[in-house]
């Protein structure tokens, strides 16, 4: 890690124009900036107001059902050998991923708003689906935009966010994922900007955005800090999560952050190969530049023109990733890394036959990265993985590429 | 005095309002880009606003975001647009140009790089969507340098107190934006847009554009009778779009878009005091 760089700078970011280093910040139309100063104020408010968390805490423990358990995988430890394994069970939340920690708290802000409609963007389904979800609870219209082919992909999450009462758009334009559904929503937010909440799901978008959805996944970090404390007597000598926007790795990483013994590994998806263009992997491949409001690492070609990204997981088929990593991978702090799509699946089957848990397709990813990991660690150091979601919603994709017809 | 300042200038004194109209670079084709440009000016344009092609247009609607797709599947990018007003250059030196676009193409050519290459073909103005005041400072110093104007948008939700931090960075004109939407939305309400002009005018003497949701001579005639410069666009986008899938050719586009703006000029200059 860079020398300059002192601990308390982790706390210190963004500063008060969204930046991270010289990422991060507030690229939009000028339409949207008084409701992103609205919302931070608002944020800034509450983030002290004791009624405010107080209903956030009671929310996570009795309808998120938190704290997730932090589990050591032996079985999975014994065959990979080397490091003890751990795994952070996001994947037990209500939804079965960690995006409903941030859509709890986003909904609870439109709540204190007063805005009676809630619009999402979505890749995988999770954070479509965590999103109908609070809306139906608290009975807020939702709209929920999501790239052709990932509505394809997802069907399952789609059919479930429409039992949930959401309506989800299907986004035709450019290349039919999650970066168009993004600017879908972003069209749609500029529209109704006076009775509309756009709930972002990842550590992306303009400021006040990666700054309230990190506060809200941190809750991942607290609980595995502690765990770790309590389960093995220690903090752990790594962790390691996988990173599309990248809200589930910033969510454990920074509450370890001035834990300079703790190493960190954000996973990109590999893809076909960062030597392919078949990839999405803008921390380990990209350049930075400005997308969907802020300034971070981007797969763009040599116009600046955003390039097309391919990875198994919808949920990590985006060409950004949150301004927050970008700062991090420059200051030394974080390694970041990839794991391809076929260690990906590779770990999915691993870890579904030797522990009776169907990880995600995305969280699949730091799977396998941690048993790279692992293999090279003795058996008194410990991994932290963030297993970020449950499987089930993939099943049809695994089928798919193992060539099995329902 | 920049060549957009001194367009202005020219207009109030002949009592007449700006037609602003807005093409794609590329769209439909990249040969059409610059007779197109000529054309507009034949037909009654008072400054030209190109669009930059760019992967994810956010603040465009359906018609300008297709606009976009046709320039890019013949890889139409940034340096293209400054080919395109290069050679239209080479016959027109006075009808100032603008490029509109998103932060990306410009931030990754590099805002000096860009300023230098956009000032030697004769670009007079840069618009970014999605540069707001607050992230603007370094591509203002580089196209101060250079001597181009940035034009900013001011939209329905901006505060007093914003329209007076952007209009300190403006230069040129300032863009009002219509309507809470993206481009070529909604339905124009005049005594709306007017009480926001008036909101300018309090802090600015800079001329006032507006856009968004102009699409015939008449929502010109109703702009142009409280603005200083209309800016028409999806309109004229979707008359070309319109031909080209009824099986017209290009020229028969180019035509279609002709006949529009020379009836939106005439809708303006109804309108003109």
């Amino acid at each position: 890690m860079n020398s300059e760089v002192k601990n308390n700078q982790f706390a210190a970011v963004p500063d008060q124009e969204g930046r991270f280093g010289i990422y991060g910040g507030k690229f939009v139309a000028e339409t949207l900036m008084s409701a992103l100063d609205e919302l931070e104020t608002l944020y800034n408010r509450l983030k002290v107001d004791e009624d405010f968390q107080r209903e956030l805490d009671n929310d996570l423990a009795h309808y998120v059902g938190r704290p997730s358990p932090l589990y050591e995988a032996s079985r999975w430890s014994e065959r990979v050998g080397g490091a003890r394994l751990f795994l952070k069970r996001e994947d037990l939340n209500h939804t079965g991923a960690h995006k409903v920690n941030n859509t709890i708290g986003q909904a609870l802000l439109a709540k204190y708003m007063g805005k009676k409609r809630v619009i999402a963007e979505t890749g995988a389904g999770q954070h479509g689906v965590a999103t109908a979800t609070i809306a139906a609870r608290l009975g807020l219209e939702c709209q929920v935009f999501m790239g052709e082919e990932d509505v394809r992909r997802q069907a399952l999450n789609v059919y479930r966010m429409k039992l949930l009462g959401a309506e989800v758009i299907p986004v035709t334009s450019g290349s039919r994922t999650l970066k168009d559904a993004m600017n879908e929503a972003m069209r749609d937010w500029v529209t109704n900007v006076d009775d509309t909440f756009y709930i972002i799901g990842t550590v992306a978008g303009p400021h006040p955005y990666p700054m309230l959805v990190r506060d809200f996944q941190c809750v991942i970090g607290r609980e595995a800090r502690a765990q770790s404390l309590a389960q093995i007597g220690r903090l752990p000598d790594a962790l390691v999560a996988c990173v599309g926007g990248g809200s589930n790795a910033i969510g454990l990483f920074h509450p370890f952050l001035e834990d300079e013994g703790v190493a960190m590994y954000g996973v990109e998806a590999g893809g076909h190969g960062v030597a392919t263009a078949q990839h999405a992997a803008p921390l380990t491949a990209g350049t930075p530049g400005v997308l969907h409001g802020n300034r971070t690492y981007l797969m763009q070609d040599e116009n600046g023109q955003i390039m097309h990204t391919h990875s198994v997981s919808a949920g990590l088929d985006y060409p950004g990733v949150g301004p927050e990593h970008s700062w991090l991978k420059d200051i030394g702090r974080v390694n970041y890394v990839v794991a391809n799509d076929d260690e990906a699946l590779r770990a999915f089957h691993t870890l579904t036959r030797v522990e009776g848990i169907m990880p995600a397709l995305e969280s699949s990813h730091a799977l396998a990265y941690a048993e790279k990991l692992a293999a090279g660690m003795s058996p008194e150091q410990s991994i932290v993985i963030n297993l970020s979601g449950r499987g089930d919603k993939d099943i049809h994709t695994v089928a798919e590429i193992d060539g099995i017809q329902f | 005095m920049s060549r957009i300042a001194g367009r202005f200038q020219q207009l109030a004194s002949e009592g007449r309002k700006a037609l602003i109209p807005y093409i794609v670079v590329g769209d439909p084709a990249p040969e059409v880009t610059v007779p197109l440009m000529h054309a507009l000016v034949e037909n009654g344009a008072d400054i030209i606003e190109l669009g930059v092609p760019f992967s994810d247009p956010m603040s465009e609607g359906p018609v300008i975001q297709l606009a976009h797709e046709r320039a890019l599947a013949h890889d139409v990018s940034l340096r293209d647009a400054l080919d395109a007003v290069r050679t239209f250059r080479e016959k027109d030196s006075e009808t100032p140009v603008l490029l509109m676009g998103y932060a990306n193409p410009v931030e990754h050519m590099g805002y000096a790089t860009f300023a230098d290459a956009a000032a030697e073909a004769g670009v007079d103005a840069l618009l970014t969507v999605d540069i707001p005041p607050e992230e603007v400072e370094q591509v203002n110093a580089e196209l101060h340098r250079v001597g181009m104007d940035n034009i900013f948008l001011v939209a329905p939700t901006t505060p007093d107190e914003r329209i007076t931090r952007i209009v300190q960075q403006a230069s040129g004109f300032v863009y009002y934006v219509s309507l809470k939407g993206v481009t070529g939305a909604g339905h124009l309400d005049i005594a709306d847009v007017s009480s926001h002009l008036a909101r300018i005018r309090k802090v600015s003497d800079l001329p006032l554009a507006v856009g968004f949701g102009i699409k015939d001579a008449e929502s010109a005639a109703a702009v142009a009778g409280v603005a200083d410069g209309v800016v028409v666009g999806s309109a004229l986008i979707n008359a070309m779009a319109r031909q080209l899938e009824a099986g017209g050719d290009m020229g028969q586009a180019q035509a279609a878009a002709i006949e529009l703006l020379a009836q939106i000029r005439r809708g303006v200059d109804s309108a003109a005091s």
